[in-house]
């Protein structure tokens, strides 16, 4: 296995990372901006920042065709930025929520994104020719806690959301005008907008921190905080489903995670490193890490000198240096992305966490 | 370290790791504001169940992890009244200085406001604020470090008052006891020689050596 790709970019939390389609620019929010560095050589460098949001910047997504960015922030608001020859202009959208934004994700098709929310509710953004502006209308049915996440369906109409109140919910964001009637699927025939698709409760009632469909869109699992793995494989509209499998591990809670194949799911969280489950609607299971233990220089070669041990105890008091993890990331991993891949093969994924750095790996 | 303290601290470290999963949650009552969630208590759903891992009745933790923070508060081990003194004064030495400690809140939480000395002696706070700038598996070392570290000050310090205490009742019962006192000048009358010098021997009682001689050399010309 090759050994990953680590950038550390500051020392400050990533809240998200996007990378655009070509992988020559990195999106990154840091604190009340967005920062973009491009590819030069091996190393990312800093070339501009988004400034726009006056409070935390908690989510950043790159439209892979047209490019355009969006943002959104705890000060409520969300951006869309178009680039343009002078640099990225930032519209604001019309999301009217109270709350903070917490989420954002582009639809596949690029034409609308969804935007969870403090509110209790997902905005579901278009652009509206006739007044030249990011509208949007309201999920909002069932929900009863913050969204922490949400996934879109291949198809673009559905979407799936994780909440604090630990369910894990998938509805129809079908707008007329703009969405071409969907295919029949699994989760529905017909899908007017709030449908509720699947609503799952996690079983010990733990927050919702990921979502994720499967390639195919026939599957979804969701990673919530008493460190399990779900996934729901549906039979049909109006039908329980085909099978519910819960995984649930001795580790840290997930807090993101990415499907390779049908197969495979990788998941990264507290414990600062990504894992990989597999298995089919008949089960699941957790297979092991995606990390190579023991990588050279890692501070063993360092306990060897004596000069070394009583300077440690002199300058520390202790022996042993342990303010080092063994894992490539020091903090949690808050974001974890598909890099590159094809037809739902994932070749390469990234990571980015609260210790500032952005990792590509090979899975 | 003794037998049932190993497995005690084992089951702190591993619980208070498990509390710290924490991530920026910003509050979903109060517009642009983000608040930690346990001291809030606005939504219950995003509090999780307080847990309290106890040694004995003397020696408890109590853990109240919620999405964004968590509260640890400990009582510390005291087995009688000097000991309740010493954790007070040690305690609130440590809480007016909580800025220097980043995780200490200012106050120990109250578990009922009525029976408050039956509660907790100190309260960490820790928001995904400190998570972040620091290494969490140091903040989780600096808990039990506390933890450990605390009985041994305190038992030290109770040592160290009982020695002073001695120190002073001797130098206090000194001026009695100098005088090679024939046995005829039996407890009856060195109590009342006592008690005619009282007042001398308490202002004199702050001072050295001289002020004894000086103590003394009354007591010569009196006998």
């Amino acid at each position: 296995m090759a050994s990953p790709e680590v950038h550390h970019l500051f020392h400050r939390p990533i809240a998200d990372h996007s990378f655009s389609a070509d992988r020559q620019t990195l999106a990154v929010a840091k604190d009340t901006t967005v920062e973009l560095y491009g590819r030069t050589g091996n190393a990312f460098k800093l070339y501009d920042e988004l400034k726009g949001h006056d409070k935390t910047v908690t989510s950043v997504d790159i439209a892979p065709e047209s490019g355009r960015i969006v943002t959104c922030s705890q000060d409520r608001n969300a951006l869309v930025w178009e680039p343009s020859p002078t640099g990225y202009k930032p519209t604001l959208v019309l999301l009217r929520i109270a709350r903070a934004a917490t989420f954002v994700r582009w639809s596949p098709s690029e034409t609308k994104f969804a935007v969870g929310s403090g509110d209790r509710v997902i905005a579901i953004c278009y652009f509206e020719e006739e007044n030249d502006w990011w509208v949007s209308k309201h999920l909002k049915k069932p929900i009863r806690s913050t969204i922490t996440t949400v996934n879109w369906h291949p198809n673009s109409v559905l979407l799936a959301a994780g909440s604090t109140d630990a369910h894990a919910r998938v509805f129809s964001s079908f707008i007329k005008g703009v969405d071409a009637r969907p295919e029949p699927s699994v989760w529905g025939e017909r899908l007017p907008f709030n449908t509720v698709c699947g609503e799952y409760l996690n079983n010990s009632a733990g927050w919702v921190h990921s979502v994720a469909f499967s390639p195919s869109g026939n599957a979804l699992a969701f990673a919530a905080h008493d460190s399990s793995i779900t996934v729901v494989y549906p039979s049909g509209p109006e039908q329980p489903p085909q099978a519910i499998v819960s995984v649930s591990t001795q580790l840290l809670p997930f807090m993101s995670m990415i499907w390779n194949g049908e197969d495979e799911i990788i998941a990264a969280g507290y414990d600062c490193e990504a894992f990989r489950f597999q298995g089919g609607p008949s089960g699941w299971q957790l297979t092991g890490t995606l990390e190579a233990k023991g990588r050279p220089g890692l501070g063993d070669a360092r306990e060897e000198s004596a000069l070394n041990m009583f300077k440690q105890m002199d300058l520390k008091g202790k022996v042993k240096d342990d303010t080092q993890l063994k894992t490539v990331h020091q903090n949690t991993i808050t974001t974890l992305r598909v890099y590159e891949g094809r037809n739902g093969s994932v070749s390469k994924f990234s990571t980015s966490g609260v210790d500032g750095r952005v990792v590509v790996w090979d899975t | 370290m003794s037998q049932s303290l190993r497995p005690y601290l084992q089951c702190v470290r591993s619980s208070v790791t498990a509390a710290l999963c924490l991530s920026n949650f910003a509050s979903q009552t109060s517009e642009r504001h983000n608040v930690p969630e346990i001291e809030a208590q606005t939504s219950p759903e995003v509090l999780l169940t307080p847990l309290v891992i106890a040694r004995n009745e003397n020696e408890k933790v109590l853990i109240e992890p919620s999405v964004n923070s968590v509260r640890i508060s400990i009582k510390i081990k005291q087995a009688d009244e000097i000991e309740n003194i010493l954790v007070h004064k040690f305690t609130r030495f440590l809480t007016q200085r909580a800025e220097a400690f980043f995780i200490l809140r200012r106050k120990p939480i109250k578990v009922s406001p009525t029976r408050s000395r039956l509660g907790y002696d100190i309260s960490f706070l820790i928001t995904n604020f400190h998570t972040e700038e620091m290494l969490k598996h140091k903040l989780v070392d600096f808990i039990i470090q506390f933890m450990e570290e605390v009985d041994k000050e305190i038992s030290e310090m109770k040592l160290f008052l009982n020695a002073r205490a001695r120190f002073v009742a001797e130098s206090f019962l000194t001026p009695v006891s100098l005088r090679k006192l024939p046995r005829r000048y039996d407890a009856k009358r060195f109590s009342s020689l006592i008690k005619g010098k009282r007042t001398q021997l308490v202002e004199d009682c702050n001072g050295a050596r001289p002020l004894f001689k000086h103590f003394i050399n009354i007591q010569d010309t009196n006998i």
